[in-house]
């Protein structure tokens, strides 16, 4: 670190304070641009046509018609798009085969679910393209399909893929099935372990494929031209992942493709793929004319990667004085139609908040009928800790030891070798304990047919590329431009720390992100990295620009830059010369910048480590109706370790907004598959995510412990508050009824038939 | 497509009579809206009945209430001694929706409309709600729940339309309420519905009531056996189980996204059960 930068430590002035967020006004008065929200002259409707079977295989695609009517200008299909081999690479938050995502985007030989697509459109209007796919002649073979994890296992079952092969099991099975992938962690041997305790839970339990119900659908507009120059305007969690994905499934020059971000209504990692922007670049391509898809919510339910559901097993063993001494959970997770789950990240973390000496997690990634899973906040997280959450408390009761205290007794520190490997550096979780213990709302008193339930969540979290550039305006305002598409007020954050770092008024800098053609390669937004790592660089590049800055003093003063000393904001010589020259401002200093070498600029690309883990409990009272099973959230309080909260509103924002979605996830949201494997319920009102009058405010409590490797101590936040509500929700529910339930979602039939029983 | 905004109900009646089969009418336009948009129904010809001002007010008389059938949630919402008198019928009606949806939904479309599943379809069956039908042979008078035939169906010929809806005084020592269930708290359709409307005598018991019942059979319900085990009693538990059991009996649900037929038949006779004990709540306060 450059000692010539003296940070008031302790004292920040804009780094932890509530700002308004750069982006608001525009977002509050409609005038932001959305993916939709884009047009150019000659823009043609794109439209995609999509498989109303489970599983078909596909004889012929007749476009001839389509192609006639008038004002359709393309079709294409599976045969139009190069063929992409298998090839393995992990990027984001999971693992990526690009011949499954290049299927996926468009069916080859078969179509794997409804919603598939198979065929698109480009014409002159909505409704002539329309026409145009109602005439494009699809001939079907339809197949048996099986749309659950446990059918889908079983020996007879339909086979989606005849060529996949089970890894990670020996002997190397010889024949196909629906069974992709089976890993391994942990360390110690079980058995050993539950020889030793004195209490053992063991029980299956089962998760529903949730979506992540972003507002905004997917929307793009691609434009190429004569020269084979592309240019691509969409809603996603990183131009730079799209811009990659579109050269590698049309077999296109990365160079000859630009990307530029629009504002983005929601990700929550469902946006960190390709659906349609490879196939609006395939169409304007065939006709020279810009196209636009839009998706409407059918097609984003339909086609576009929910969360895996699982059907898992979990066994967890303590000793009488609440020690846990052994751990087992075997995971079976639903991939959707093409291999690819995250069965990784759900072995590493279903234990992960836990010091357990004897432990194993097994995951097993499945294929099905459905659409191809994609991430969601802590992907494979919430539904490895769900069972391991309830088995805990289920322990606990056993034991009769209050919750809390057994997880203290357990609990991961600084220091603690984790049950997936890495020892855990400085970190928070026993501090979200003691603040959950202390808190007013775990003392008060529940009424009749209410319960408290209590649950912890980890997540990794992650650093990775990024790249930012400061340019100083003459007028001593600020530009920060970075390469992170900002879907939770990551520019009011980077902005922050921005002017904090160069000691100037936050309003004073304005954030914008670059599209690929004008910043450096920065990896997407997700793994909760953009205020950690896209933060680091906002930070040194501040600091490259505070050393452009000193040696612009040390011109004007002539006077080596080593004796220019930067200090909130100003110039000022060091000691020795203190009397000669007066303190200049970064305002000055940029006034005067012709004559001291020109536009003044910092810059830095960096690929960021030491990301802190992230912890978070949580605390939830319910109220069951007993003769309907309807579920009340009647109090909910969140406690998470931010290391430092930068903006605290938005910290507050992403935890309630993740205890949301896990509330939909515990109670209601679920895909309802018919007989012929359609989706009965594509849309918000029979797909049922928690509507406003649903939650109580949910309080957060945030809890900072520093991050040692990041200036200002920054954690990732916003995946964390989604892994602890399944199951403190379905704790409460116990406390509150007598009975656990373990098949979620906990939706009021379910559980009227748990309390009749 | 045709689009027609008469001014009064013959005119009304006459454009939909020519227009046939092909005709629809259109009041707030949130059931019928939304199925053009995605294709369910495409009619040719649209007759918006919003600009009738018979069709948009609400009268009162010695003899009863006029509600229109194209006044909105939102204004019914605003005519107090309906919401004194009939705060089950005005309760059900406003459970449709959100705030936008308010500002629209009427409730000639909601009836009209054909679901098994509308709110206010069996609030305004318990309370005995009678439907003014004007067509092509003049004017008719029909009971709420003669208008439903199937999912989707109604009663009404060619060329006809509920003008409003007629509703009695109320007499003292009665009352009226709706329960429905969803998983939700709003933005929901109804699992089950229960509407409850009674009458007691000086010392509390149970002189007359309906039941009415929704989204547990192909049309709303008038559950006359569920309003028998109430009448003698004083809702005492014996009765209220009587008449949830006697609900129960009634229904004929299917399996379906919104709910099992196990699920719905047992919802059923809990709602009518504290629904009804609701209504009896209002009717001894109502002297
Ligand atoms: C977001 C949303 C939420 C909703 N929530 C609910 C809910 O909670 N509960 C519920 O019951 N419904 C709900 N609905 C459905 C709808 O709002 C109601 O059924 C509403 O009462 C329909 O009234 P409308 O005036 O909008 O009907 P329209 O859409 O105008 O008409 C509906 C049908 O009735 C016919 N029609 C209308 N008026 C007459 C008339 N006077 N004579 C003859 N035929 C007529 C029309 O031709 C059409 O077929 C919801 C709808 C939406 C979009």
């Amino acid at each position: 670190m450059d000692t010539k930068v003296k940070q008031s430590q302790g004292k920040l002035k804009w780094v932890g304070t509530r700002q308004v967020r750069p982006d608001g006004v525009d977002k509050v008065t409609g005038r932001a641009r959305f993916g939709a929200d884009y047009s150019l002259p000659g823009m043609l409707v794109g439209k995609v046509l999509r498989s109303p079977h489970a599983h078909a295989r596909i004889i012929s695609i007749d476009k001839s018609k389509a192609e006639a009517l008038d004002g359709v200008k393309a079709v294409v299909s599976g045969e139009d798009f190069p063929d992409i081999a298998k090839e393995e690479a992990f990027i984001g938050e999971g693992p990526i085969n690009f011949r499954y995502m290049a299927h996926n985007m468009m069916a080859r030989d078969k179509a794997l679910y409804d919603g598939h697509a198979v065929a698109a459109v480009a014409a002159t209007s909505e409704e002539i393209a329309q026409k145009a796919l109602a005439l494009i002649d699809v001939q079907y073979e339809v197949l048996p399909h099986v749309i659950d994890v446990r059918d889908a296992m079983k020996p007879d079952a339909p086979i989606l893929h005849d060529d996949l092969f089970t890894e990670g099991v020996t002997p190397e099975p010889t024949r196909a099935s629906n069974i992709a992938k089976q890993v391994e962690f942990g360390r110690g041997d079980p058995d050993a372990g539950f020889a030793k305790a004195d209490v053992i839970v063991e029980r299956d339990y089962s998760t529903q494929p949730v979506h992540q119900a972003y507002i905004e659908p997917h929307a793009t507009l691609a434009s190429v031209d004569e020269e084979g120059k592309c240019q691509v305007w969409a809603s996603s969690q990183g131009h730079f992942m799209v811009r990659a994905y579109c050269a590698k499934l049309l077999g296109l020059d990365l160079a000859n493709i630009k990307v530029t971000p629009t504002e983005i209504g929601g990700g929550f990692g469902g946006k960190t793929l390709v659906y349609i922007e490879p196939v609006a670049l395939l169409l304007s391509r065939r006709c020279s004319r810009p196209v636009k898809i839009v998706m409407d919510r059918e097609e984003v339910f339909r086609s576009t990667g929910p969360a895996p559901g699982s059907h898992s097993t979990v066994k967890i063993g303590a000793t009488k004085d609440g020690k846990i001494v052994a751990g087992y959970a075997e995971m079976r997770l639903q991939a959707g139609a093409y291999p690819g789950s995250q069965i990784g990240p759900a072995g590493m973390t279903a234990f992960a908040p836990y010091e357990i000496e004897d432990v194993k997690a097994v995951g097993i990634d499945v294929v099905v009928n459905r659409p191809k899973v994609a991430a969601y906040r802590a992907p494979g997280a919430p539904l490895a800790e769900f069972p391991v959450e309830s088995a805990i408390d289920e322990l606990a009761d056993k034991l009769g030891m209050d919750p809390i205290e057994f997880r203290l007794k357990n609990a991961v520190k600084e220091g603690t070798q984790s049950c997936y490997g890495p020892v855990f550096q400085k970190i928070g979780f026993i501090e979200t304990l003691e603040a959950v213990k202390n808190h007013d709302h775990y003392q008060t008193k529940l009424g009749p047919n209410q319960g408290r339930g209590v649950a912890s969540g980890f997540w990794f979290n992650i650093g990775g590329e990024s790249t930012a550039t400061v340019n100083v305006n003459e007028d001593g305002s600020v530009v920060l431009i970075v390469g992170s598409p900002d879907i939770g007020g990551s520019r009011a954050s980077l902005a922050l720390m921005c002017a904090e770092t160069l000691g100037i008024d936050y309003k004073q800098v304005r954030p914008l992100i670059g599209d690929t053609d004008a910043i450096g390669y920065t990896f997407l937004t997700g793994g909760s990295r953009v205020t950690f790592a896209t933060g680091l660089a906002a930070i040194e590049a501040a600091k490259n620009c505070i050393d452009d800055l000193r040696k612009r003093a040390a011109i004007l003063w002539d006077i080596d830059v080593s004796n220019v000393e930067w200090r909130d904001g100003v110039a000022h010589p060091v000691d020795a010369y203190s009397d000669e020259h007066e303190p200049m401002t970064l305002k000055q200093l940029a006034a005067q910048s012709a004559k001291t070498g020109g536009p003044i600029t910092g810059h830095i690309a960096l690929n960021a480590e030491g990301a802190g883990p992230g912890f978070g409990s949580h605390v939830c009272d319910v109220e069951v109706d007993p003769e309907t099973g309807r579920v009340e959230i009647l109090r909910y309080t969140a406690v998470q370790d931010a290391g430092r909260a930068i903006h605290p509103s938005y910290v507050e924002g992403q935890i309630q907004g993740g205890v949301a979605q896990g509330i939909g996830w515990a109670l209601n949201e679920e895909y309802i598959y018919n007989a012929e494997g359609r989706l009965d319920n594509p849309g918000f009102l029979d797909y049922r995510v928690p509507v406003c009058s649903d939650l109580p405010m949910i309080d957060t409590v945030i809890v900072e412990v520093e991050n040692p490797n990041h200036p200002y101590g920054v954690r990732g936040v916003g995946e964390v508050p989604i892994v602890p509500p399944l199951a403190a929700v379905a704790n409460a529910i116990e406390a509150a009824t007598g009975k656990r339930l373990a098949d979620l979602p906990m939706s009021p039939p379910k559980v009227l038939a748990a309390i009749d029983e | 497509m045709n689009y027609q905004s008469p001014e009064t109900v013959d005119d009304a009646v006459a454009a939909l009579s020519a227009a046939g089969a092909a005709g629809r009418v259109l009041a707030g336009g949130t059931d019928l809206l939304v199925q053009m948009r995605s294709g369910r129904r495409s009619p040719e010809h649209i007759v918006d009945v919003k600009n009738i001002p018979e069709m948009r007010s609400v009268t009162m008389t010695a003899d009863g209430f006029r509600i229109g059938a194209a006044v909105a949630g939102a204004e019914l919402g605003e005519q107090a001694q309906v919401i004194a008198e009939w705060p089950g019928v005005v309760e059900a009606f406003e459970l449709i929706g959100s705030t936008q949806i308010q500002g629209r939904a009427t409730l000639g479309g909601n009836l009209c409309n054909g679901s098994p599943a509308a709110d206010s379809v069996p609030a305004m069956i318990a309370a005995g709600t009678i439907a003014v039908i004007a067509g092509p042979g003049g004017r008719r008078e029909v009971p709420v729940e003669e208008i439903m035939t199937a999912p989707g169906q109604t009663s009404l010929g060619d060329g006809e339309l509920v003008v409003e809806f007629m509703l009695p005084r109320r007499a003292p020592l009665s009352g009226d309420a709706y329960l429905r269930f969803i998983p939700r708290t709003e933005m929901d359709i109804a699992v089950v519905g229960a509407g409850v409307n009674l009458t007691v005598d000086s010392a509390g018991v149970c002189q007359s009531a309906r039941v009415g019942l929704g989204a547990v059979a192909p049309t709303p319900l008038l559950v006359a056996d569920a309003a028998a085990a109430l009448v003698g009693s004083t809702l005492d538990d014996d009765a209220l189980n009587k008449a949830a059991a006697a609900a129960s009996a009634a229904c004929n649900p299917i399996n379906d996204k919104r709910g099992t037929v196990e699920y719905r038949v047992k919802v059923a006779g809990v709602l009518t059960r504290r629904a009804a004990k609701i209504a009896y709540d209002r009717a001894r306060a109502h002297a």
